[in-house]
């Protein structure tokens, strides 16, 4: 890797007051940026300016910086999270710009998920989801048995493992043309779906999670792919496949 | 509850966008048969023959209400789908990248499939309407030289070896000849019928010449060619509705898995080049030939 450098570049970005006022983009000049840093940082950096300009900082989400809380949202130059795969805004580096750049930043454009400020967006549509049945009522009074006592197929495990590394950060309804939230769904029904203390409440669990899910005012998937690809996480489409298959199972 | 959300909820209308979506590809591969018949030499009598079977037999009766059905539910519920998900994000991006992550025809469907809805109504009109509806629809005919030089024109009868000449015959709506010639003796009644005038009894039946409305349409000296290339981009429309549309059915369904999905990918792709491609030879073979 090439040693770091300092670009001077341009921020197109949203600013929007509270949830009831009409926003707009703001262009900003930011130089002496180095390649080394986070996209985060670079956004950190900007504020420090703002804030000696004695202007408002731009409001943005972010948590763990490590890609693993799924705060940090931002859809960068029209593709969420930036322009790389695999990766959170957080893990998203400077380097993938060059000097020069115009870079737009905006929030998470849905109905479900509205603007609170700048770039930050309500995602508590995520959690109503989650409480309509994204869990297991497990007893937990004392005397559970271990889960690892139940013998699960390799397969199996490793699938729901895959579907439950989702962070619900968002980015498949972002990406998602119909604003669909069916790849975050898909992911947390078979995670359950694919495990035998998952398996006694399927049948609701699926039933009530779409249901809230279409409540929340999410779209329709239309199957084109985009959320697979923008996925930190690498949910793959199999999973809302197999959420229609028990959405199916459960209907009949 | 959960039965009506097989109609109303968001994956209970994917099912149903699938569901109808591959029986109209089915309904594709029945109609290419039939259509393909076109492009064998001296095909006329052999494709009236299956105009009218498809037209009258009970089976196909069946499968033909099916297929409006299918077409309409598709075209409603994919209107409503798309207007649902429109609504799913009211302020839009200022920049988007959408080619980064899907296909063009998957993020086009709607639009893809209106078009396609248009050439269906605009076909209907040109073909199956005239078919089913149209009192002045040609009846077919045959040149015969029965001896020689005494070429002349016939109706032909359903039954083998029926043959009626063409100036015989009275046409609904035709005056009666000049006086002076001899009234006609067969008159033409509820489209195909051939009636004894004066005994008024039946003694045949004809063909709807749907042959001849096809010919005659694409190879029309004035609008000939526009009427193909309308079909000819119609069919390349037709094509990256189902290069996306086919695959996507087997996903709306559930039917996803590592072995099999990659084979479903593949025959759907293929499936949406070929079946256009031999629909659209049809008309150009018609157009530019002689």
């Amino acid at each position: 890797m090439s040693a770091a450098k300092n670009i001077n570049i341009t921020l197109k970005i949203w600013r929007q007051k509270n949830a009831k006022t009409k926003g707009g983009i703001e262009t900003y000049k930011l130089d002496n940026v180095s390649t080394a840093s986070s996209f985060l940082e670079m956004l950190d950096q900007l504020n420090e300016q703002l804030v000696n300009e004695r202007k408002e900082p731009v409001a943005f989400d972010h948590d763990c910086r490590e890609g693993i809380c799924g705060s940090c949202s931002l859809y960068i130059n029209g593709r969420a999270h930036g322009p790389d795969t695999g990766i959170t805004t957080c893990q998203l580096h400077m380097r993938m710009f060059n000097d020069g750049d115009t870079i737009f930043v905006e929030p998470w454009r849905s109905k479900a998920f509205p603007v609170i400020k700048d770039l930050v967006v309500d995602r508590s549509a995520f959690d109503r989801i989650q409480q309509a049945g994204g869990f297991v009522s497990v007893n937990t009074s004392g005397r559970t048995i271990d889960a690892n006592s139940i013998p699960v197929p390799k397969d199996d495990a490793d699938k729901a493992f895959m579907a439950a590394a989702c962070i619900g950060c968002g980015a498949c309804v972002a990406t998602c043309k119909n604003g669909s939230a069916m790849l975050f769904v898909g992911a947390k029904v078979s995670q359950y779906a694919l495990l035998p203390q998952g398996k006694v409440e399927a049948t609701e669990r699926v039933l009530n999670m779409v249901r809230q899910m279409d409540e929340e005012g999410f779209g329709n998937c239309t199957n084109t792919g985009a959320c697979e690809i923008e996925c930190p996480k690498g949910i793959s489409l199999e999973n809302i496949a197999r959420m229609n298959r028990e959405y199916l199972k459960a209907s009949l | 509850m959960a039965k009506s959300a097989l109609l109303k909820s968001s994956i209970g209308k994917k099912y149903w966008m699938a569901l109808t979506g591959l029986f109209l590809c089915l309904f594709l591969v029945g109609h290419l048969a039939g259509n393909l018949q076109l492009l064998m030499p001296n095909s006329q009598l052999q494709f009236n023959q299956y105009a009218l079977f498809m037209t009258t037999n009970p089976a196909v009766k069946i499968l033909s209400y099916l297929t409006y059905i299918s077409i309409l539910f598709h075209a409603v519920d994919g209107i409503l789908l798309a207007i649902q998900n429109k609504k799913a994000r009211p302020v839009g991006y200022a920049k988007s990248n959408p080619s980064a992550n899907s296909s063009f025809a998957s993020r086009n469907m709607a639009v893809l499939g209106t078009l396609v809805l248009v050439f269906i109504a605009t076909h209907m009109i040109n073909f199956w309407a005239k078919m089913h509806f149209d009192e002045k629809m040609p009846l077919m005919t045959q040149t015969i030289e029965p001896a020689p030089g005494m070429k002349s024109e016939y109706y032909v009868g359903r039954a083998v070896g029926q043959y009626y000449q063409v100036d015989q015959v009275k046409l609904p709506g035709e005056k009666e000849p000049e006086a002076g010639l001899p009234p006609k003796q067969l008159e033409v009644k509820n489209g195909t019928d051939l009636y004894n005038v004066q005994a008024n009894v039946k003694v045949g039946e004809l063909y709807k010449d749907l042959h001849k409305i096809t010919f005659d349409f694409f190879k029309d000296k004035k609008y000939g060619l526009y009427f193909t290339l309308f079909y000819v981009f119609s069919m390349l429309v037709l094509a990256f509705h189902l290069w996306h549309g086919f695959q996507s059915a087997f996903q709306s369904l559930g039917l996803n898995n590592p072995k099999w999905t990659p084979i479903i990918k593949f025959a759907g792709k293929a499936f949406a080049v070929i079946v256009p491609i031999l629909f659209a030879i049809i008309p150009l073979y018609i157009h530019f030939s002689k």
